[in-house]
């Protein structure tokens, strides 16, 4: 392990859901991935393209069919690493109230390190260390009924946190929330992601939230279709439309401009990067 | 709507009662209520009485609010009045038609009544003191000793915690889904018995589908979180007993020596009953 | 068949302690053939709304009156109301419960009595309206994916050949190719002469397709017009916790910086014009 500086790998995965791989249905054929450690990656596809499937294998709640999956050097088909993958990879899910287990939200996030064995007084710091991680210090008495529900992935979030782990991944954490909630979550993840540098695989469907991840990778009918900086992958607007995919409004307008001559660099997609790069254009000489 | 009724059973207040452990509420509780049926005059009530008003006025729930869950069995406690006034033989009491109240069951009918507001005034405080996980954990510790006759102690509790973290949102996803289903001309309120259980089905297969759903998926993010039963799992919060819970254990014990006592110096409240 | 609110005010759990005020004095009108957008942040009393619109909740105090008719009165025919006001909820596919699609959509029209020859054409139309194949029509909905079953849902209610059709965040959860698609299939409805209400919390959607906008915040109409008017109010907008659309951000965010451009700009198309128009002037044009 020493020197791997990766965090995550797949190598020529397979899976097919069902009885045999002759009638069951092949989520993922031959999936070759490597995510670094401290990396923010986003993982972006059309629905059914396998996105949820792989992000299952990376905490071994699925295992490969045929190919393997090392989450920090741990192969996922070694029955011993199970609760030790389970702890350095922590998952978080799409509907946060499916994910909470108890109904006091200091009790929910201590659920994980309750699991691994570790004692109480230690609990009780790491839980407050998740929840003051993750904003949310002052509901720890809270019911999570009454949270919203930006507010309940980032309790889902510090539960993950508690069991100190080195990558999150996050299966459309945001699909179910509102614009409010999304940047609540978006903002903790990048934060985590710089300050404690956890490795964060994100997928999702809002493609301005894929813009400022460090990698963007584009699954298509359980391939890996397209891997790279969002610069590149979002300059390939007929590829993703191909997809099903949406480009970041941004990006449409700079190719537009492009097109009629501008030379607007192809880094700027945010509002605020395009703005700069606007402004530059039209006083530089 | 929902939300309140259930979480409501809960009130935060700070007090003695309420940093308790829940295991010495929970055997108080239990010892309380073994007495009130040793008891058989209203001299023991009168004790007890005021241990369970002692109880109260140390929780600091506000009275309006413990009497406030008698409520729901006023039917039960008028029901049981009215039976034992016309049906216990004695002296009567008055006549209306074809049936007498009697003297004798007036004073049963009381004594029963007294006793029943009795329970469910100290076994709702014990609901409003303690929180949903605390008496869940309580429970767990207090089950232990059985897990020996094979009593899943861990599960139990586990399965508690479960159903009551998900029965506010059921039930809110009943209403959801049952507006929806009136929005496409459903009609829950009218029709015989058999046509109304039929209608049921646009309620009750979706609400069992997602059910199950988030069952399923309630499973896959707790395997997640490596949860793999009782064995070797901490709990954040360790229950210890202080000085308090002795002193409220002690005191429901003293209760309950005087409650015998009492009962053996003045006897059943009515020759011939228990 | 306009639809009238009249200082509509509503309580949840009124004379509890944890009594809400959820909508507060609400007065607006829905005309014939409009595209309505309905925005607001979480808890600002969108969905408390629009069930008052077919009569699935009424005031705590004021009316609504739907074609006239008023939806507290005595004896109100709530079926009929219904039937001519569809609302599709949020996650609409939760609702199906039928063994195949057909039945399910067939759900809506059996309860208002429509004779069973009738059914299997208003079943055909509606799935027809929602591009969904009738090869479908003998599946089974538990099998279809997203995107399919929330077209069901949708189907489900337009069998019931509704004249307003009120719509709860209808791409919420969906893949950008499955949200483009539901609402390609709004906007054809919309052209074809159904009233649409549609409460949206992505402000890209609304802007492009409503013709009017009502902005509510803590149960109360804060705002109203039409989506230019609206998205101008931009520090208005952001006060309530609400955004506007990315081209209006950058818009606003250029005539900071001393850009002679036109703020009140929704599309890409129009911001296209307006950049390149200003670009062409400067050096950078004059590179060319
Ligand atoms: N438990 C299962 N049993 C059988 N097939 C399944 C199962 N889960 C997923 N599939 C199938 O595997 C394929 C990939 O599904 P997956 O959930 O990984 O996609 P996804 O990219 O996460 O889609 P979405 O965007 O809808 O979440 C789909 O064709 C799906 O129908
Ligand atoms: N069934 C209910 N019981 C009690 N309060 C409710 C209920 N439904 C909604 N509320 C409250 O009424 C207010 C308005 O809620 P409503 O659901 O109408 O908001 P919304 O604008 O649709 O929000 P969102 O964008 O989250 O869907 C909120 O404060 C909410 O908490
Ligand atoms: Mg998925
Ligand atoms: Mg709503």
């Amino acid at each position: 392990m020493n020197g791997d500086n990766r965090a995550v790998v797949a190598e020529a995965l397979v899976h097919t859901y069902g009885p045999d791989e002759s009638s069951g249905v092949t989520a993922l054929s031959g999936v070759d991935l490597e995510i670094k450690r401290g990396e923010f990656v986003c993982i972006i596809g059309p629905n059914g393209s396998g996105k949820s499937t792989l992000a299952r294998h990376l905490n071994a709640l699925l295992l490969p069919t045929s190919g393997r999956v090392l989450v920090f050097g741990m192969d996922t088909r070694d029955e011993r690493n199970l609760w030790e993958i389970r702890r350095t990879a922590g998952m978080v899910f799409q509907n946060p109230d499916n994910q909470m287990v108890a109904t006091v939200v200091e009790e929910d996030v201590a659920f994980g390190p309750e699991n691994l064995g570790i004692k109480p007084e230690e609990i009780r710091q790491r839980v407050s260390d998740a929840l003051k991680a993750v904003g949310m210090e002052d509901f720890s008495r809270a019911s999570p009924h009454f949270l919203s529900g930006g507010q309940k992935q980032r309790v889902a979030i510090a539960g993950v946190l508690a069991m100190m782990p080195s990558v999150i991944v996050l299966d459309e954490p945001t699909a179910m929330l509102d614009p409010k909630g999304r940047k609540e979550v978006m903002e903790t993840l990048a934060r985590l992601n710089k300050e404690k540098g956890i490795t964060v695989v994100h997928i999702t469907h809002h493609m301005d939230e894929a813009v400022h991840a460090d990698r963007v990778i584009v699954m298509y009918e359980g391939k890996v279709v397209l891997s790279g900086p969002p610069t590149e992958v979002f300059s390939k607007t007929e590829d993703l439309a191909k997809w099903g995919l949406d480009v970041p409004f941004v990006a449409r307008l700079g190719d537009m401009l492009r097109k009629s001559g501008f030379e607007v660099s192809r880094s700027a997609l945010t509002v605020e990067e395009m703005v700069d790069e606007l402004c530059r254009l039209s006083s530089s000489t | 709507m929902i939300r309140g009724v259930i979480i409501g059973q809960y009130y935060p207040v700070r007090s003695t009662v309420h940093s308790m452990d829940p295991r010495a509420k929970i055997l108080i509780a239990t010892i309380f209520m073994v007495v009130l049926f040793v008891g058989n005059n209203f001299y023991c009530f009168l004790a007890m009485g005021l241990f369970a008003v002692l109880a109260v006025v140390l929780s600091k729930v506000p009275w309006h609010v413990v009497i406030r869950t008698v409520r729901p069995m006023l039917f039960i406690l008028i029901f049981t009045l009215v039976l034992h006034l016309f049906l216990t033989p004695g002296p009567v009491l008055f006549r209306m038609g074809p049936v007498t109240a009697t003297w004798s069951g007036l004073v049963q009918g009381l004594f029963i009544g007294t006793r029943l507001v009795i329970l469910i005034m100290f076994t709702s405080l014990l609901t409003l003191t303690t929180s949903p996980v605390e008496l869940t954990d309580g429970l767990e510790d207090v089950l232990r000793p059985f897990s020996r006759l094979g009593v899943p102690h861990h599960e139990l509790a586990m399965m508690m915690t479960i159903a009551l973290r998900f029965i506010p949102t059921l039930l809110e996803e009943a209403d959801r889904i049952m507006k929806a289903q009136m929005a496409r001309g459903a009609d829950f309120q009218s029709g015989n018995m058999l046509n109304r259980a039929r209608n049921l089905a646009p309620l009750l297969v979706p609400l069992f589908v997602s059910a199950f759903r988030r069952a399923d998926e309630l499973a896959l993010a707790m395997e997640a979180r490596c949860y793999r039963g009782g064995e070797g799992r901490t709990r954040m919060k360790k229950l210890e007993m202080h000085r308090a819970d002795y002193v409220g254990i002690l005191l429901v014990v003293l209760a309950s020596v005087l409650v015998v006592y009492l009962r053996i110096k003045f006897g059943p409240v009515i020759r011939g009953t228990v | 068949m306009p639809i009238e609110l009249q200082h509509v005010t509503y309580d949840y759990m009124p004379g509890t302690p944890s009594q809400v005020r959820a909508l507060d004095d609400v007065c607006m009108t829905i005309q014939d053939g409009e595209f309505l957008g309905l925005i607001g942040p979480t808890g600002s009393g969108k969905s408390t709304l629009i069930q008052h619109l077919n009569g699935l909740l009424v005031p705590t105090s004021g009316r609504v009156l739907v074609d006239g008719l008023d939806t507290r009165a005595k004896g109100a025919d709530l079926r009929r109301l219904r039937q001519k006001v569809g609302l599709v909820f949020q996650y609409p596919e939760d609702q199906v419960f039928e063994e195949t699609v057909y039945e399910d959509i067939a759900f809506g029209p059996k309860n208002l009595g429509v004779p069973a020859e009738e059914i299997e054409e208003r079943v055909r139309e509606a799935m027809a309206l929602v591009g969904l194949p009738d090869s479908l029509m003998k599946r089974s909905p538990f099998e279809l994916s997203g995107g399919q079953l929330r077209r069901v849902a949708l189907a489900g209610v337009l069998a019931m050949r509704p004249e307003v059709l009120v719509l709860d965040e209808p791409t919420a959860g969906l893949d950008p190719l499955g949200k483009r698609e539901i609402l390609g299939h709004i906007r054809r409805l919309h052209e074809r002469g159904l009233t649409v209400v549609m409460v949206s919390h992505n402000m890209e959607e609304v802007a492009r397709l409503a013709d009017r906008l009502v902005v509510l915040d803590h149960g109360r109409i804060v705002l109203s017009g039409t989506p230019r008017e609206v998205f101008a109010q931009g520090e208005l907008l952001e006060s309530i916790g609400l955004d506007i659309p990315d081209v209006t951000k950058m818009m606003r965010e250029l005539r900071k910086r001393g850009w002679p451009v036109r703020t009140d700009v929704l599309t890409l198309e129009e911001a296209y014009e307006e950049i390149s128009r200003y670009l062409a002037g400067t050096k950078a044009g004059g590179v060319r």
